[in-house]
């Protein structure tokens, strides 16, 4: 319902939007023993790099293959191969994870012919992964990086067996988009084994970046999915993709191993979660827990306490598209006006969003729209939009780096949309103005009437007594 | 792009570096472009550097020409402080996209610029050049001269793309864009005898602040701090100025000297970490003011103002004494000046430990201080489980390092204390150096420490046991087997730039009988990155001239 609109500035002010190799980057940080490496110069991944540490706070891994001017002139299978080789020989990781960048994208880096050539020269890494993928920073969005890498592993590590003879019956497959936290996924993972069934998630941040006191120190990513796991998506009975930028990958999984998917564009909101318990116990075969009904009862009731507060409430939101269709809609249903919205890139989701339209800007795009509102969402580089016009900020989405707990935050399940509920309406109380004796007075009346010069009636009064 | 290789090769000959100056000619003019070992490299770019230094420059719009990713990732990120305008903290950037690329740039970067000029009028417009626009052959200094031309505004080129080479070299090409476009582009109302530029001091966390009451009551104006709360107008005079202070990192090296020739500014190399080097930077101050005419009374002054002050700084240390006295800190990084602290922290009570601190001699100490400035490397290219060895073995009980490391000691369970860049408390002057000592007691003494150090009572082996247990295994694996030992010690990297080890420079020093580190450099490209291994190089020429090899404690 909603139209996009493109952002007709030549100057980005306040980006909203963050690259996708990063996206990439963080995907591969949701798999066991990965060491994600950002095929370009040495910023591009220094930058990522601060980003993620101060939203997880936590140790992350990442390298570069710190391209030169003079190897991104003359191609940079040298470097790939030095860095592949010294990663392998320092990190010991299972796999390494290649996204590509802009400058090695400009050039035309052939990476896919490069692996193949150090796969050759080197086999000495025959058992160790090598996944690359193709993220352009000048195209896209983190979003975008985070679908097309999760894709990538799915072609690298599940066996192409389109009839296998046996399906596991209690396996399912869950791919969550990057708008999902540790959090989120420690809540869906709760939620799906209640149901006798057993998921694997595909990238699994919950065990790399939920902030655990690790075991041992690790120089790859800590927990996450592991290779086996992988390898065994392919005989799950269902895949259940969250997120519109999942369908690609769930897509692949389909055609690779064929197991049907099922894709929830949101898990934010009472009828969508209401589909998927629904749907969890269709193909488990089990009734509804409990707890669920206890949870779902609870949610209905913050949702009548909270509806007083939502009601006709000025919200605007910017965030990446999965991310802004769950909590737009989400909010709507609660009675609130989103009265903008700005996302990074494109994506079929936008458009089902039920408002007029939704804008591919930057934060000067939503600072603009903000005035009057009741309330800003979007990542913590709206603060300043939030000073300036004197409207509260909710943090949502990445990076999230004034505020501890990001990587906790929740905004799935029955229990995750009332916290959402609580959080939100607790700053709209917050926010109610104790009435005085000129709140309802109009501006065109003459405050001066009785401030300043005593008007005829009194005074006449006074005369008279 | 010939002039910025030209520009590149200018700052490698830096007269001021004496990282530069210590390197033979032919490996000078491979400067720090060289490559960097993929795959074990960390640290920001040519951009990353050059942004850093003039983005504290408060009242200008910074736009950076690139993909999303060169301000996307990486926008408000940093705690420079300022006194007036906030138009620095917007993040501005052309988000080129598949498009620009193909077609070339250049008319969305004026457009942009023609934007910023209509909605936000500031006194220049700073425009950096990243990797890709630089690569499809954008021409940023025809289209920022076209743009200050039609809209009669400063538009300033600050060509430093990230593929040039390291942060510290786009520290370099930042001061040489301000150079030619900005310093003495103005003149300032009024001067005075008392006029002094400080040159390469951010303001993090406020810290100029810290100082400049101290100027302000000895009447020493700042005329121009290059960057930290600058105003655009100031830099563009800052060429009037009597004297200037270059702040101890040299990431401005070249602004300081080229100020000295062009201008007669006489400049000297000061910190103000550390209560001694506080008081020596005053001293330098009023000593080089009084040399450029200010009445010599200014010194008698200074002196006075530095025995007050230093006297009521180790008055309000002198408390700390009882808890921290016998306290052991283990410093790593020298984003500051970790060696400025040491006074401070000794005065406290307290002991230094770790590697560097062993050589103590004068002469070391100095070398020291020049090896902090490429410290975030060494730290990088450590393993987590070295580190956690490191604070293990040297029984410290904080950490002072930069944010990255910080995860390593807050998972060992040790407290830790942000001394990089990342920090938000300001250690700037006698009133740093109290609030440093501050932090570490607070650190120290959380009760928290004693909480999440007990192990669970089900559990019965804790992690800390289990990686002692590994770490012991592995040295005792070590200790049998003399040949797994000798190639361990042979695999111990010396140069983190180009990632040569012990065994390789060992066999080149006995294959070519070398005797000079530039001979072995020459041999082996050690040594030719940031210069950090020479030392440990001239030691291993040394030893190997003594008929012994180098044990691999002292190789790194």
């Amino acid at each position: 319902m909603a139209r996009v609109e493109v952002s007709k500035k030549a100057c980005a002010v306040n980006p909203l939007k963050m690259s996708q190799p990063i996206g990439g980057a963080l995907a591969f940080m949701g798999v066991q023993g990965c060491m994600p490496l950002l095929h370009g110069s040495q910023g591009c991944t220094s930058f990522g790099l601060v980003l993620f540490v101060r939203h997880f706070r936590e140790a992350i891994p990442l390298q570069t293959t710190a391209m030169s001017e003079v190897a991104t002139v003359l191609g940079g299978l040298e470097n790939v191969e030095e860095a592949v080789v010294n990663i392998a020989k320092r990190a010991k990781p299972e796999i390494i994870g290649i996204c590509s960048t802009g400058v090695t994208e400009t050039k035309g880096d052939d990476v896919d012919g490069y692996i193949q050539l150090i796969r050759q020269r080197h086999p000495e890494l025959d058992h160790m992964g090598i996944v690359y993928v193709s993220t352009p920073d000048f195209k896209d969005a983190f979003q975008d990086g985070w679908g097309k890498t999760v894709a990538k592993l799915i072609e690298a590590f599940v066996p192409a067996n389109e009839t296998p003879s046996q399906r596991a019956s209690q396996r399912v497959n869950v791919l969550p988009g990057c708008h999902l936290t540790p959090g989120d996924i420690d809540e869906l993972r709760d939620i799906i084994e209640s149901f006798g069934l057993e998921p694997t998630f595909l990238p699994d941040l919950s065990g790399s970046l939920d902030g655990h006191l690790p075991e041992d120190f690790t120089p790859t990513t800590l927990g996450g999915t592991s290779r086996e796991a992988m390898a065994q998506m392919g005989s799950a009975a269902w895949t259940i993709a969250v997120g519109e930028q999942m369908r690609l990958a769930a897509t692949a999984l389909e055609r690779r191993a064929g197991v049907p998917f099922v894709l929830f564009d949101r898990l934010t909101g009472l009828a969508p979660n209401d589909e998927l318990i629904e749907f969890l116990s269709r193909i488990s075969g089990r009734p509804v827990p409990l707890k669920f009904k206890r949870q779902r009862g609870q949610l209905v009731d913050a949702m009548l306490d909270g509806h007083f507060h939502f009601g006709a409430k000025k919200v605007t939101i910017g965030a990446e598209p999965d991310l802004l269709f769950a909590i737009g809609s989400w909010l709507i249903e609660m009675g609130a006006d989103v009265t903008a919205a700005v996302t990074t890139t494109h994506s079929a989701v936008l458009e089902k969003l039920a408002i007029d339209e939704v804008l591919i800007g930057d934060l000067e795009d939503l600072e603009n729209r903000s005035k009057g509102a009741d309330l800003i969402m979007t990542h913590s580089h709206g603060r300043q939009a939030s000073e300036r016009l004197g409207v509260p900020l909710f943090r949502l989405g990445l990076p999230t780096f004034d505020r501890l707990g990001a990587g906790h935050e929740l905004t799935v399940g029955y229990r995750g949309t009332r916290t959402l509920i609580f959080n939100i309406g607790n700053m709209f109380i917050s926010q109610a103005h104790e009435p005085g004796p000129d709140t309802w007075r109009r501006e065109e009346e003459n405050v001066t009437h009785f401030g300043g010069e005593p008007a005829p009636e009194l005074v006449q009064l006074t005369a008279m007594a | 792009m010939s002039t910025l290789a030209a520009k590149v090769q200018e700052v490698f000959n830096e007269p001021g570096c004496d990282k530069n100056k210590g390197k033979s000619e032919k490996e000078r003019k491979k400067g720090c472009t060289k490559q960097l070992a993929p795959g074990a490299a960390a640290g920001g770019c040519a951009f990353d550097g050059a942004k850093i230094a003039l983005q504290p420059i408060t009242d200008v719009a910074h736009l950076v020409h690139g993909p999303i990713a060169c301000e996307g990732n990486s926008w408000d990120n940093r705690g420079a402080k300022t006194s007036g305008s906030s138009l620095y903290r917007t993040g501005f950037t052309t988000d080129i996209g598949e498009t620009d690329v193909v077609f070339g740039g250049e008319k969305r970067l004026y457009k942009s610029i023609k934007e910023i000029i209509d909605k936000y009028d500031p006194p220049a417009v700073f425009v950096y050049q990243t990797c890709v626009p630089a690569m499809i052959g954008d021409d940023i200094e025809a289209v920022c001269k076209a743009a200050a031309k039609k809209f009669n505004k400063p538009v300033i080129p600050v060509n430093s793309p990230g593929f040039v080479g390291p942060k510290n070299l786009g520290n370099k090409l930042a001061g040489e864009a301000i150079l030619e476009h900005v310093i003495g582009t103005q003149e300032p109302e009024y001067t005075t005898p008392y006029d002094i530029n400080i040159i390469g001091e951010y303001n993090l966390a406020g810290e100029l602040w810290q100082v400049k009451p101290l100027l302000d009551e000895l009447g020493i104006r700042i005329l121009s701090c290059i960057s930290g709360d600058g105003k655009y107008n100031e830099v563009a005079y800052s060429h009037r100025a009597k004297a200037s202070m270059m702040v101890c990192s040299k990431a401005m090296i070249n602004v300081a000297r080229k100020m000295e020739e062009r201008y007669d500014i006489p400049f000297f190399e000061g910190s103000f970490y550390g209560i001694g080097d506080m008081s020596d930077s005053l001293r330098e101050i009023a000593r080089l003011l009084v040399e450029r005419g200010a009445p010599a009374e200014l010194k008698d002054r200074t002196e006075a103002v530095i025995e007050r002050e230093e006297a009521r700084a180790w008055a309000r240390i002198a408390p700390y004494k009882e808890r921290l006295t016998g306290k052991k800190v283990l410093l790593i990084t020298g984003g500051v000046k970790s060696w400025s602290v040491v006074a401070a922290l000794q005065e406290a009570g307290m002991e230094l430990v770790g590697t560097s601190v062993k050589k103590s001699t004068k002469e070391d100490k100095e070398r020291i201080k020049e090896l902090m400035g490429q410290d975030a490397h060494m730290i990088d290219d450590m393993t987590p489980r070295e580190m956690y060895k490191m604070l293990k073995d040297a029984q410290a009980d904080i950490m002072l390092s930069g944010g990255r490391s910080q995860f390593i000691a807050l998972k060992a369970k040790m407290p830790w204390l942000d001394i990089n860049q990342e920090r938000h408390h300001a250690y700037a002057g006698y009133e740093g150096m109290v609030e440093l000592v501050h932090e570490i007691d607070k650190a120290l003494f959380n009760p928290v420490w004693e909480q999440v150090r007990r192990p669970p009572p089900w559990q019965e082996k804790t992690w800390e046991e289990r990686a002692n247990e590994a770490i012991a295994a592995e040295a005792a694996e070590l200790a049998a087997d003399p040949v797994k030992a000798e190639q361990v010690r042979r695999e111990k990297r010396v140069c983190k730039c180009h990632n040569v080890n012990v065994g390789a420079l060992e066999d080149a020093i006995a294959a070519g009988s070398l005797t000079t580190v530039d001979a072995l450099a020459e041999a082996t490209h050690a040594g030719t990155g940031c210069g950090g291994c020479r030392d440990t190089m001239e030691q291993m020429i040394e030893a190997a001239n003594a008929g012994g090899a180098v044990p691999a404690s002292k190789a790194a």
